[in-house]
């Protein structure tokens, strides 16, 4: 046993600690750019594996039997689940991670408090405060990340969900979590009570993600993100673990930063997303504001001509596209175009899609280099010079009324200029309105001419129509 | 360790994940959320420095299902994002 008490060494463990969160920051390093994020997300798993190996090592650690177990179904779970998802459905899955990983913390906390009142009662209180910590932020971020898991997969409705009295009930079941955890601090021995706590957040978070509207699902799963994160790093608190707070709080703080961007992007505060209930129809000057405007329809052949005679092109994709699953029938127009020396970009609204970034990783999926995808700061001042902008299934994200209507809902937040553009053609399935149930005046522009159908059988179709040409 | 000791490196922790993370273009941002989401499976450490002392049915089970659970989020997590890393190239 003497190499055996060498690697159990508590020094050694902490040792492979340290390595293991510098692999972590090393990983988000190299996340900087595409060339090198590849890399960098090995070399993350590397160190988690590190980590893992670590704390086996730990001489008070036992039970392997279950522990492979556990490690078993996990594996079973996670990599099917991982190999088989569609990239259109991303969001989604990322959020189901999220709850499970959220979920963890819960169910590690209540074991850590069950084992500490059957050792003789409440721990530490430098102990004792981090467990509540985690048991309430867990509980929120496990239901609340099912609840978003729900609504993008369409098993709940995507529309905000609400009930009347909702700040009311959220403030009522913080006010229970918070109360009962003080309790609990305050000397109470519970388990009961540290039942009520994970229930009560369980609620809490269910309550806080069902009022939110699909469009601002990008938002949610970002702070439901960097709430997992927290609460992990308050589990390596109360266990004493450096690798547990270190990578918890690297998570937790680069959620929140994508939470402020994310919030940014669409002018709106947190709080304000997280009052809920955008999109629900009720005070926005919306669609029936009397008569029919009139709009122009396009048919396929046109918009083929417009497009083989342009010098330049921009494609605003958005969450239709992902709908459709047109990522790959887009490109092939794109490649059809840049043949006849036509120049082709894809302009990136930040929130366009469920999640940040999701145009960008479907676009990747059908093969369009990074370089053509450009952010809405870079591309907004070309569309002037732009003959014409293909708008596929984005709607909010390119409505000038953001820019010009002061009492719009949507005022203020930064759009795609596509209406700048000499020509507008909108790939539309039907004339309802966006997520945020705003009309959008670009329909009814001059320079607009929209071709209805599912975008990715119109993209077909006018492909067909150009290799015609 | 001390509170006190686990506190500061719990901020200085913070001040790097802004840092490191200010930099990342919006094009990764799917990305980064994933491999960030990945990183906090590491709660799966919980699960396995519990369960060995744990007691009890009850205690044994919910150590399983927080390993179980994590790691989902780890092998999952880690895989997903290196599926999505993997479309991203550059034209040749």
């Amino acid at each position: 046993m003497y190499t055996a008490s060498f690697l159990q060494d508590p020094d050694f463990i902490r040792s492979l600690y340290i390595v293991a969160f510098a692999l972590f920051i090393i990983d988000l390093r190299l996340m900087n750019h595409p060339r090198t994020a590849r890399k960098g997300n090995v070399i993350g798993a590397v160190g988690m594996g590190i980590a893992v190996i670590a704390t086996l090592l730990i001489e008070s650690v036992g039970d392997y039997g279950l522990i492979a177990l556990g490690i078993a179904i996990g594996t079973a779970v996670g990599v099917p689940a991982a190999r088989s998802v569609k990239m259109t459905a991303m969001p989604q899955m990322v959020a189901l991670f999220n709850g499970v990983g959220g979920g963890a913390v819960a169910l590690i906390s209540f074991a850590e408090y069950r084992g500490s009142l059957a050792a003789g009662g409440n721990p530490d209180l430098d102990v004792l405060i981090p467990i509540l910590f985690a048991a309430i932020i867990g509980s929120v971020s496990f239901w609340g990340s099912n609840i978003a898991f729900g609504k993008l997969q369409e098993i709940l409705p995507g529309r905000p969900i609400q009930l009347p009295g909702q700040q009311f009930i959220n403030a009522a079941l913080l006010a229970l979590c918070v109360g009962s955890a003080i309790a609990i601090a305050a000397g109470t021995e519970s388990e009961g009570l540290f039942i009520v706590i994970l229930v009560g957040a369980a609620l809490l978070g269910n309550m806080f993600v069902l009022p939110i509207g699909g469009a601002d699902m990008p938002v949610v799963i970002s702070l439901l993100n960097a709430f997992t994160g927290l609460s992990a790093a308050a589990a390596g608190l109360a266990l004493d673990n450096v690798a547990l707070i270190v990578a918890g709080m690297l998570v937790g703080a680069s959620g929140s930063i994508l939470t402020m961007l994310m919030a940014e992007a669409m002018n709106r505060s947190i709080a304000n997303i997280f009052k809920g209930g955008f999109g629900g129809g009720g005070a926005a000057p919306a669609a029936g504001d009397g008569e029919e405007k009139p709009v122009r329809s396009t048919d396929p052949a046109d918009v083929a001509i417009q497009l083989a005679y342009a010098r330049k092109v921009v494609v605003a994709p958005g969450y239709g596209l992902a709908v459709a699953q047109a990522q790959h029938t887009v490109r092939e127009l794109a490649t059809a175009l840049e043949k006849r020396g036509v120049e082709v970009r894809y302009a990136i609204h930040p929130v366009a899609g469920r999640m940040p970034g999701h145009m960008n990783v479907l676009l990747a999926e059908a093969d369009v280099p990074y370089d053509q995808l450009k952010e809405m700061d870079e591309i907004n001042p070309e569309f002037p010079q732009t003959d014409v902008a293909l708008v596929i299934g984005a709607n909010d994200v390119t409505n000038p009324a953001a820019r010009d209507v002061a009492d719009s809902p949507i005022y203020g937040m930064p759009i795609l200029d596509v209406d700048k553009a000499a020509s507008v053609i909108v790939l539309k399935r039907s004339m309802n309105t966006g997520f945020a149930g705003i009309d959008n005046p670009l329909f009814y522009a001059e320079n607009t001419s929209l071709l209805f159908g599912d975008a990715k059988e119109s993209v077909q179709k006018v492909l067909k129509e150009l290799e015609e040409l | 360790m001390d509170l006190l000791t686990e506190l500061t490196i719990l901020v200085l922790a913070a001040f790097v994940g802004f840092e490191v993370i200010s930099k990342v273009p919006n094009t990764l941002h799917t990305p980064l959320m994933s491999a960030t989401n990945a990183i906090h499976g590491i709660v799966l450490l919980g699960g396995l420095y519990l369960i060995g002392p744990a007691e009890g049915f009850l205690n044994n089970f919910l150590c399983v299902i927080a390993i179980a659970f994590g790691t989902i989020n780890v092998v999952g997590g880690f895989l997903v994002t290196d599926r999505m890393l993997h479309m991203f190239r550059r034209r040749d």
